[in-house]
């Protein structure tokens, strides 16, 4: 079916904003008398703290507050950004304190002062004295779960959070039918979001009394809710505004600084307070990207089949869970959706070590554990000495296909064509046979890596969203959505959607971006690549109940019955031949002011997916190893997605360039490193943290396979995440095409490569 | 917000000197692109700075009747690479250049802020090295003329009194005139980063054979440095590729890396003995010699 604002690459509705500097983020706006917070950190990975001490820095002029984890409510509360659940075994881990009377890690917070100025605040916090009991610090989780290694939180054993998994079908069977059973090793590194906008927030108690947080989040209504639980207050008592932001790739899926800051401004009777993290403080105490180790073992047929699947799986969450197993979990869930086995075991182990925490990042743990898988397969296939195409093309997952444990079916499955199109751009037969047989210092090659994700949570958690539209007087409309725009573009992809319902150039619909939990309707947020699949799904049901009121009201003014009737072109028309009944702005203007029949239309519409729509992908790169050095150049890189019809192909361009591109700084440069001894961050800075710049990015390729899913709104399925699952493993094939070896530990740097070339003799 | 307590702004040398004698307590500034770092990172506490920004002369940078290279302390990274002068005859300072940072920095960075800064890694200091750059000091009392080797001191410690200024590197033609030169600067990045190994060399060459070579280092040691020995060995010796592969090898002996978090010992000395070769092979051509293959 054409449409004639869907599938357009019409401009961003915030790009005016945006680019002039009129478009207000949380540190734009300016509440009189406001005070500044800061935070002590801990210098110890793990130390009980015995006393504090904080009267000369209560003392020092200038100071409001200084706040402990005696000042402040000691609640226990979950800060990962989930929707709540009403069954507790579902609910996140509650490990944190708002003020920590155990340090977890270097940074952890201990203290906190409230300052007429960051000055001030600096010198106070130097004031404070506290007297700690250092313990060991467990920098790996070899370390954490060994016998008899101190506890980081006292209710898990061996430092073990979790080790939920799955196991289907008869394993030892299909290993001891299959021809062959591969195993390897692989293992990903502790890596950060780096978003433009550091966790910045400001509190305050308003003339009622009550406590308005605003803050750059991801999910408002969660922040909301969690604050409630911190501070042990009425979850209505909170109000939290999010304006525009600044990026968040799933590090402000968490509540971090909100509960400290609304801490904050209790201490100082509801004077407004500002909390703000440097780049320094935001890479080590907010979230990073949960490391991996993997074990896994592959039995195939001969002829490439494979028929049983194990993954090992160790998983290091930092000192707190903060999104915890669920990583391990949702990694191991939508990689079953790729290459369906019948028999397939998953053992993951999420632990604690005193190292800052992991989260939520950009993929939820699929890049781990398709890095492994994909890496893995390319060994399958150099062993097996088949092209590493086809061995997967024999494996891929048909349509029709009932995942055995989400339940979730794939309706719609482009990963054939996508695979097929990668493979033509990069040129992948006459750059195989070109780079077979290579010597010399720099060795060129070309690998490819897939991968599969899924739209949304469900069935794990609840698919809520909301979405509001009202119609003015000229036809054009407001709407509001409960999910978030972080950047992404969902904004304009929802004009899109309610555009073309309504038959209104998108410039007609005015999308608040300001999402406010005291005015705008119910979302759980911006996540898990959500927003155009089950928010765009509650969007079109607003725009439709619109359209059928308008239609309904018009029926009343002419006679003419509803259901022959259509919106195009800011005009009512007869549905079978476009004949204009009335203009658009004629009706709209007699809803409000029709003496008899006065009512503007409006629609406030709540909607609750139960559906999942499986997107897939792959990437194909050629690279240029410099042997003597270690370096890796990116020659050529394509992604080419199945996220469903494609709502607007340039902002669907601009996710797949952001998450290539972070695709390949974790594949070839970026990790957070830490004292091996002390736990402490070496790195956690912009020089020292090698973020590829615009420099170290080549020319990136796009590509769609636009298949329709049934579940979608307009047919769509996700894409915000998938750009960043397979670049890493792609780029690992290439250089293993390229060399000869086999790098199974990311980052593939210099450094590492060096080592590893020298091991194999290329050096 | 930064901790700083008092800002002036000198008009001249003689005033900005007169400053710096009359209050010991003052920083001196002028791109602020290390001072400012510094202040955020909180070492400079109630900082006093003295602004040397509006002292037009030190911005120039031209060639004097005999041939010498006056390149002033302000000159920014940006000025140094888009100056004739500098293209025609030193082009590897124009290489170091445009490695530093991103375009904002280097236009607002010095490159005499970069060599008083001290650091090892500082990305002009291994070519004002290779060039045997000399620094011109001057104080209330006078000026002093020394050779860049022996400003540096250790690790962020340069030979600079706290009542003197640098007013401008001297780069004489016996440094550049018959040599080819070139840059490396071997980062994680293409942009925005520190060197892990800066190497500079420049050669002079007659017919076949060496007749100079100097190689200058970043990051090879605590300070930047030369490669005496491979400089000797090099003197006179058929320009071939095993000649080249004795350079690199003798080149690592004068340096003293050591492993940290950024690269171990190893991968820094085997990186010297690499880029060493690979900017000679650049050098020679430069130099009017043939490509070795």
């Amino acid at each position: 079916m054409p449409y004639s604002v869907v599938g357009k690459s019409v401009k961003r509705v915030d790009a005016v904003a945006k680019v002039t500097g009129k478009a207000k983020y949380t540190d734009d706006f300016f509440e009189r008398d406001m005070l500044v917070g800061k935070i002590l950190r801990s210098p110890y990975a793990h130390a009980i703290i015995k006393s504090i001490d904080v009267s000369k820095a209560r003392a020092l002029p200038g100071v409001e507050a200084v706040l402990t984890h005696l000042t402040v409510p000691k609640v226990k509360f979950p800060t990962a950004g989930h929707p709540y659940s009403l069954d507790p075994s579902h609910r996140d881990k509650a490990d944190r304190l708002i003020l920590t009377d155990k340090a977890r890690f270097v940074g952890d917070s201990v203290a906190a002062v409230v300052a007429v100025d960051e000055l001030v605040a600096e010198k106070a916090l130097k004031l404070i004295e506290i007297e700690y009991e250092v313990l060991e610090a467990l920098t790996t989780p070899e370390a954490a779960m060994r016998e008899g290694a101190p506890l980081i939180h006292e209710d898990c054993e061996q430092n073990i959070l979790a080790s939920r998994g799955y196991s289907f079908g008869d394993l030892e069977a299909a290993f001891s039918e299959s021809d062959f059973v591969f195993e390897g090793e692989y293992e990903t590194s502790p890596v950060q979001h780096c978003h433009l906008e550091n966790q910045v927030s400001y509190a305050y108690l308003d003339g009622e009394g009550r406590l308005v947080i605003v803050t750059s989040t991801q999910i408002p209504h969660i922040v909301r809710r969690i604050v409630g639980q911190a501070l042990d207050i009425p979850w209505g008592g909170v109000r939290v505004i999010k304006p525009y932001v600044g990026g968040g790739f799933g590090n402000k899926q968490d509540v971090t600084i909100e509960p400290l800051n609304a801490a904050m401004t209790l201490a100082v009777g509801g004077r407004p307070v500002k909390l703000e993290l440097s780049r320094e403080e935001a890479m080590i105490d907010t979230r990073t990207r949960h490391a991996f180790k993997f074990r896994i073992k592959t039995g195939l047929t001969k002829d490439g089949k494979i028929n049983g699947i194990y993954i090992a799986a160790v998983s290091n969450t930092g000192a707190y869970a903060s999104h915890g197993h669920s990583i391990a979990s949702s990694g191991g869930g939508k990689f079953r959706y790729l290459y369906p086995a019948q028999a397939m075991k998953y053992e993951p182990v999420t632990v604690y070590t005193n190292l800052p925490v992991a989260g939520a990042m950009r993929g939820y743990g699929t890049p781990q554990i398709f890095f492994a898988y994909e890496s893995h397969l390319d060994e399958i296939a150099h062993k097996l000495d088949m092209d590493p195409i086809e061995l997967r093309q024999k494996n891929f997952v048909q349509v029709g296909h009932v995942d055995l444990l989400s339940k979730n079916r794939i309706l719609s499955c482009g990963i054939r064509e996508c695979v097929a199109k990668g493979k033509e751009l990069i040129r992948w037969d006459e750059k195989r046979e070109l780079y077979k047989n290579q010597s010399g210092d720099k060795r060129r090659g070309v690998g490819m890596a897939c991968f599969s994700y899924a739209s949304g949570t469900h069935p794990v958690s609840i698919e809520v969203a909301g979405a509001r539209i009202v119609m003015n007087q000229d036809g054009s409309v407001q709407l509001q959505v409960g999910a978030t725009e972080i950047g992404q573009g969902s904004d304009t992809v929802f004009a899109q959607m309610v555009a073309e319902v309504l038959g209104l150039p998108v410039e007609m619909v005015h999308v608040i971006s300001t999402q406010d939990t005291d005015i705008t309707p119910f979302d759980t947020g911006s996540y898990a690549s959500r927003q155009t699949y089950i928010t765009g799904m509650a969007v079109k049901k607003a725009a439709e109940e619109v359209k059928a009121k308008l239609l309904d009201f018009v029926w009343g003014m002419t006679d003419i019955p509803a259901e022959t009737l259509d919106l195009r072109e800011r005009n009512i028309v007869f549905k079978h031949n476009g004949e204009v009944v009335m203009p658009l702005e004629q009706a709209a203007m007699q809803t409000y002011y029709d003496t008899v029949f006065g009512r503007p239309l409006t629609s406030d519409t709540s909607n609750n997916a139960r559906v999942n729509a499986i997107p897939f992908g792959v990437t194909f790169a050629e690279v240029e190893v410099d042997i003597k050095t270690g370096k890796i150049e990116v020659l050529e890189i394509y992604n080419v997605h199945d996220s469903g019809r494609i709502v607007n192909p340039q902002l669907a361009q601009g996710q797949v360039h952001g998450g290539v591109s972070m695709g390949i700084g974790y594949a070839l440069s970026e990790q957070l490193l830490f004292d091996e001894k002390t736990g402490k961050t070496l790195n956690n800075n912009l020089l020292d943290y090698k973020l590829p710049t615009i420099m170290d990015t080549p020319d990136i390729g796009v590509g769609f396979v636009e298949t329709e899913d049934p579940t979608g709104a307009f047919g769509v399925k996700a894409l915000g995440e998938p750009p960043v699952i397979s670049p890493a493993p792609a780029l690992r094939n290439a250089v293993f095409a390229a060399t000869g070896v086999a790098l199974n530990r990311l980052p593939m740097n210099p450094q590492r490569v060096f080592e590893k070339f020298k091991q194999a003799g290329l050096i | 917000m930064y901790d700083i307590q008092g800002y002036i702004e000198a008009e001249s040398v003689s005033d900005a000197v007169a400053l710096l004698a009359s209050n010991p307590r003052l920083k001196i500034i002028a791109g602020g692109t290390d001072v400012l770092i510094k202040l955020r990172h909180g070492q400079m506490e109630g900082a006093e700075l003295l602004s040397i920004r509006k002292i037009k002369e030190l911005e120039r940078i031209e060639q004097l009747a005999d041939g010498t290279i006056v390149i002033g302390a302000l000159a920014t990274f940006a000025q140094i690479f888009h100056e004739p002068i500098i293209h025609n005859n030193i082009p590897a300072l124009a290489e170091a250049a445009v490695s530093m940072g991103g375009p904002q920095i280097r236009n607002v960075a010095t490159i005499g802020g970069n060599i008083c800064n001290g650091a090892t890694s500082a990305d002009s200091a291994s070519t004002l090295f290779a060039l045997d750059a000399r620094l011109r000091l001057r104080s209330s009392a006078g000026e002093r003329v020394v050779p860049v080797q022996e400003f540096y001191l250790g690790p962020g410690k340069v030979d600079l009194k706290p009542d003197e200024m640098l007013s401008e590197f001297l780069i004489s033609p016996a440094g550049f005139r018959g040599f080819g030169g070139h840059y490396i600067k071997f980062a994680m990045r293409k942009a925005m980063d520190i060197a892990t190994l800066g190497v500079s060399v420049m050669c002079k060459i007659s017919g076949d054979v060496f007749r100079e070579v100097k190689i200058g280092l970043g990051v090879a040691g605590p300070t930047p440095l030369r490669c005496v020995e491979a400089e000797e060995f090099a003197k006179g010796k058929a320009i071939y590729a095993e000649t080249l592969a004795g350079i690199g090898r003798l080149a690592v002996k004068s340096t003293n890396a050591r492993t940290s978090w950024r690269a171990s010992r190893e991968y820094r000395e085997h990186l010297v003995e690499e880029l060493t070769q690979r900017a000679l092979h650049v050098a020679i051509v430069r130099a009017g010699g043939a490509e070795i293959g």
